[in-house]
């Protein structure tokens, strides 16, 4: 038997099964996502009723943050202008990994109405999105919505987000 | 053969135009009438040349030599108490008549007058800067240079305002296309990532109702359903469709009427 004996003593060789620290590292990811606060246009007024009292984001544990730094998910609110693009992309960098981006509204999906010069056609050209949000603007019922789904799809994800096929979008 | 689209003036048209519209005239009075403005037109008539000038609702609107913009809107502001200039911006007429008209619409808050001064200048001229008498042109005359390309001579920071540094072209021009030029189209992709990411990235879609049929994942058509991500580039089997068996669900599970009034 002794081809089967675990050697507690070393790192490589704990018997432990992975999901569970998965479970319990999404538990915990996925239940204190904290938003940039990243209003760009009239979606905006729409994320911050969801985010105040009436539907009340922070029974989620979802609490909007003023700095890239310490949030988790980007909610791109709003019409994105050309001009804005760079600062856009830059805030994506600063934000910690893991980190998520939901597109909300019809400008920041396609371009919205605005098909014109300076308006960039649909966000996911910079940063890459994981959940579209429809409507001009979204109720704040749906942007929970997304918040939720946003959730269950990190429980579904691998904790070692390398592993995660959204990794090799994010180098583009 | 092709269509001919002129090159001046690249604006989407209307697709039907009524052949018996005529435009509302608006009706012209004589300066005359006014004695505020005639007074006004008189002593600006000594000193530069004013090409016309009449009254449009209760507006005089005189037109002068672009030469002339800083000597009259220091006489209107010094000796007529025109104290505010609202709004200094160009028309593009360069496809009529190769200029571009340049208009100050001027306030006089004491009497409560207003002024419209207009005039033409030539692609590629500058005007001078009306900054000295009016802050307010500092950032419209920047805002005209923005989407115009007009300079305006020994204005103090000429620079864009709108658009960002390294934009290329001047927006409201009639030769410059509302969903961008090539340079326009790419900006957000050359910037961040650089030009060698516009083969990643692809160019812009701009038409609301495209649709791929090859893309399982966002697309599928009824009774080719398949699975999400499925490639289908090769070959494409039609599958039965299914409807759903639920049907004329009835909600109403109590006998009550509730329609009819107690």
């Amino acid at each position: 038997m002794a081809q089967h004996q675990v050697n507690y003593a070393s790192a490589a060789g704990l018997p432990v099964a992975l999901t569970s620290v998965d479970k319990l590292v999404n538990w915990g990811r996925s239940n204190s996502l904290w938003p940039l606060t990243y209003g760009l246009a009239c979606c905006a007024i729409e994320m911050m009723a969801t985010g105040a009292s009436r539907y009340d984001f922070d029974r989620m544990g979802t609490i909007f943050r003023a700095s890239p730094r310490q949030s988790d998910v980007m909610i791109l609110a709003g019409t994105l202008s050309k001009k804005h693009t760079e600062f856009t992309r830059r805030l994506y960098d600063q934000m910690m990994e893991p980190k998520w981006v939901i597109s909300m509204g019809s400008c920041a999906n396609t371009g919205g109405m605005f098909n014109t010069y300076a308006t960039v056609q649909g966000v996911d050209r910079i940063v890459p999105v994981d959940i579209y949000l429809p409507g001009c603007a979204p109720r704040p019922e749906t942007l929970q919505y997304a918040l939720m789904m946003l959730q269950k799809k990190i429980r579904r994800e691998s904790a070692d987000m390398n592993r995660n096929t959204k990794q090799n979008l994010r180098m583009i | 053969m092709r269509k001919y689209t002129p090159k001046d003036n690249v604006q989407a048209k209307s697709y039907y135009t009524d052949r018996f519209w005529v435009a509302p005239f608006v009706p012209k009075s004589d300066v005359s009438e006014d004695a505020h403005f005639s007074k006004l037109l008189e002593v600006m008539k000594e000193s530069i040349e004013v090409k016309d000038a009449y009254i449009q609702i209760g507006q005089m609107i005189i037109y002068i030599n672009p030469e002339d913009n800083f000597k009259v809107l220091k006489l209107m502001k010094e000796q007529y108490d025109y104290a505010m200039c609202s709004e200094i911006s160009a028309v593009d007429y360069l496809a009529q008549d190769g200029e571009f008209e340049i208009f100050y619409q001027m306030l006089n808050l004491k009497k409560a007058k207003r002024v419209r001064v207009l005039t033409r200048i030539k692609e590629g001229h500058a005007i001078e800067s009306v900054v000295p008498l009016y802050n307010s042109a500092n950032f419209a005359e920047r805002e005209m240079y923005d989407m115009f390309g007009i300079v305006a001579n020994n204005h103090p920071f000429m620079k864009r305002i709108l658009m960002p540094d390294d934009w290329e072209g001047h927006p409201l021009l009639k030769t410059y296309p509302l969903e961008g030029d090539e340079a326009a189209s790419w900006y957000e992709v050359d910037k961040i990532f650089g030009k060698e990411y516009r083969d990643v990235i692809g160019p812009e879609n701009r038409d609301p109702a495209s649709i791929d049929r090859y893309d399982t994942k966002r697309f599928s058509r009824v009774g080719y359903e398949r699975e999400f991500d499925a490639d289908i580039s090769s070959a494409e089997k039609e599958a039965p469709i299914e409807y759903s068996k639920a049907r004329f669900v009835n909600y109403n599970k109590s006998s009550k009427q509730l329609d009819e009034r107690r």
